[in-house]
């Protein structure tokens, strides 16, 4: 029985740690495609409209998707770990019906801005204890929480505005806070937390973890991984961003109501998987997400320039995802032909 | 194997970009030359009312020669979405936006912003709060909206008989100030004859309006006329007449939604209502526009033009009223019907 055993040890190949660099595989990344494809989209918006180059009006449409993109990045880590948060825009319902109310009873600015991010926080507390502590499933648990946590911004506001902000917490939103190049405090963030995403996930050890659990959460498990504890931070993440987004976002719009980012869960999770993350887990990286979310915001700006009607831009982005998901699928159907 | 997918699926989204984006040439407005454009920007697309106001735009534009209007709207009926079309009207540098807006308040710093770059913003239908816009057409003013219901009662039941009210919720303002300016029109000696004996609430649920108005008929067995200043209570009466067998004994009136009231004209309950017509409003405001455009003042305190629709003042809070309610009946529902 054991004649076998030396023949196994003698067959040991060497694994490297990396597949070899290779140009071909350079290029053909899901990342490149996504540059070719926000090539394509900036030639074609400057090609159709002479506004499109213009640094204030890019910089201009840099707000209308800054803060959904703050929080494409906790949502890609998420659903790169096999979960899933519907509730965010919800959340930002919740976090900016708290600013207004602590607007009302006289909380000055600066602080207003900690409102949002501190109600989203323990919004996400809330969604990561149900899926991680009593294990249910996060899909069902955050649809719950997105009516919940709406569902209180109605009742407390009924039809109702709060319109009672201070210029001094508006002004963040609505002015530059650089004034050259013109840049919005919103997207300054954005590009920060990406950059700080990008590093903890793709150079560091826990950004491996992250990929372990989302392959395999079993044998991640198994391999000492906290994989519950991981996954409840993430959600605790993408609360604590969402809320930052609200804070953003009210301060903005200088205004509250119910209806606040109706329906940003999908236009998120639509950049997050444009980007590349797998739906599946276990694959994505945070420059697709950034791809992503660049490609979108000047599809939607390009298109509105021209006056598109947004039901008509709906169509097309919701086309380019599909095709984007199902062309490597069906070509490869094809090609087993 | 996965190569030649991956080299594929590129060549695909490449292909599907380009495609995208020459595609959309195709929605390329009409040509710019020297014309100005004058954008209306309403609460959502895929609503016949505004669609409404949008033909009275053009039929302003057409007729003053050299404007183009561009209609647009959000897909969701928020703040944020419309706040991103005006974004894209102002990166456009538009010369005018007309905006029913979403928010009075949360559209300040969008229409500040359009106006510090030279873009004249007025709104109608809802309004910018004040800071945010020149000046705000309302469809009507109260006043009138309370005379007019009085006077078309008077008119289809000769000025004689009694007469009720069936309101929404005592507490809306809305229709609490409307009842005041009816009451006020009451006083004039014409309506002598007609008294109003009763004001009941159907808290503008269809139900509980129907139940009070079949109430009325049996409180007052004399009961000629109903005013019902609220598009539930009027529907939900005009039924009730219908289906007690009372058409020709009792007629209602008030503000009503022709296609909601087609019916209840045809048959008889109702002679006529009223509400503003959006192809005049949308008209009104597009030849405010042009008029702001071509040099005129109509800050508070001035009178604007409205082209046919006449002239009118704007008040100290920058909010100007188009003028009496539009009438509907036998003769005009049904086209309107159509439309909203």
């Amino acid at each position: 029985m054991n004649d076998t055993s030396p023949s196994i040890a003698t067959k040991r190949q060497p694994v490297a740690d990396k597949a070899p660099w290779s140009l071909a595989d350079f290029v053909l990344r899901w990342e490149s495609i996504l540059v070719l494809l926000l090539i394509a989209v900036v030639i074609g918006n400057t090609w159709r409209s002479p506004y499109f180059l213009d640094i204030y009006n890019l910089s201009d449409a840099t707000q209308n998707f800054a803060e959904k993109a703050i929080v494409a990045l906790p949502m890609a880590l998420l659903i790169l770990v096999r979960e899933i948060d519907l509730s965010v825009a919800a959340i930002i319902a919740l976090a900016s019906l708290m600013t207004g109310l602590a607007a009302q009873a006289g909380v000055p600015a600066p602080l207003l801005f900690l409102v949002g991010p501190l109600v989203g926080m323990a919004c996400g507390l809330f969604n990561g204890t149900l899926v991680t502590r009593i294990g249910l499933p996060s899909i069902v648990v955050t649809i719950g929480t997105m009516s919940l946590f709406r569902g209180i911004a109605q009742v407390v506001l009924g039809d109702q505005v709060i319109a009672t902000y201070p210029s001094g917490y508006t002004d963040y939103g609505q002015s530059y806070l650089i004034k050259w190049p013109p840049l919005y405090l919103s997207f300054i963030i954005f590009l920060v937390l990406a950059v700080v995403f990008a590093l903890v996930l793709h150079r560091t050890a826990f950004g491996r973890k992250l990929y372990a659990i989302g392959n395999n959460p079993v044998a991640a498990r198994f391999s000492g991984i906290p994989v519950e504890r991981i996954r409840f931070w993430l959600f605790v993440l993408t609360g604590l961003l969402a809320g930052l987004a609200a804070a953003l976002l009210t301060a903005r719009i200088g205004s509250t109501r119910p209806n606040i980012a109706l329906g940003w869960e999908l236009e998120i999770i639509t950049m997050v998987i444009l980007g590349g993350v797998s739906i599946a887990g276990g694959s994505g990286t945070i420059h697709g997400v950034m791809l992503a979310v660049f490609i979108i915001g000047l599809i939607i700006f390009g298109l509105s320039l021209l006056n598109v009607p947004g039901i008509v831009i709906s169509v097309l982005l919701g086309t380019l995802l599909i095709l984007s998901l199902a062309a490597p699928l069906l070509l490869r159907r094809l090609l087993r032909r | 194997m996965l190569k030649t997918n991956r080299r594929e699926a590129l060549k695909f989204l490449s292909a599907g970009a380009l495609a995208a984006s020459a595609g959309s040439g195709l929605f390329v407005g009409i040509a710019r030359a020297d014309g100005k454009r004058i954008a209306m920007v309403v609460k959502n697309l895929g609503n016949s009312y505004f669609d409404a106001c949008s033909n009275g735009a053009m039929e302003a534009a057409k007729a003053a020669g050299g404007f183009e209007i561009i209609y647009t709207a959000p897909t969701k009926a928020t703040a944020e979405d419309q706040i991103a079309v005006i974004d894209s009207l102002i990166a456009q540098k538009v010369d005018g936006i007309i905006v029913s807006s979403n928010d009075a308040n949360a559209l300040v710093p969008a229409g500040k912003k359009a106006m510090d770059r030279g873009i004249k913003v007025i709104s109608f239908d809802s309004a910018i709060a004040k800071e945010g816009r020149i000046m705000h057409l309302n469809a009507s003013s109260t006043p009138l909206i309370g005379a007019k219901q009085v006077q078309m009662i008077a008119k289809t039941l000769g000025g004689k008989g009694e007469v009720a009210i069936l309101s929404a919720a005592s507490t809306m303002t809305n229709q609490n100030s409307w009842i005041e300016a009816m009451k006020e029109e009451w006083k004039k000696p014409e309506y002598a004859e007609m008294p109003l004996v009763a004001t009941v609430y159907g808290d503008d649920q269809d139900d509980k309006s129907y139940r009070e108005m079949q109430g009325l008929v049996k409180a007052y067995p004399n009961l000629k006329g109903v005013i019902s200043p609220t598009t539930i209570g009027i529907r939900a009466g005009a039924k009730a007449i219908m289906d007690g067998g009372l058409v020709g004994k009792v007629f209602i009136t008030g503000l009503g939604l022709p296609s909601e009231m087609k019916e209840a004209v045809l048959a008889g309950a109702c002679d006529t209502f009223a509400i503003w017509n959006p192809v005049d409003y949308g008209y009104a405001s597009t030849q405010i526009m042009i008029n702001i455009l071509n040099g005129a003042e109509a800050g508070p305190g001035s009178t604007v033009s409205m082209g046919r629709m006449g002239e009118t003042k704007v008040g100290d809070d920058g909010e100007a009223a188009m003028g009496e309610p539009f009438v509907f009946d036998k003769s005009n529902v049904e086209k309107f019907a159509a439309i909203f």
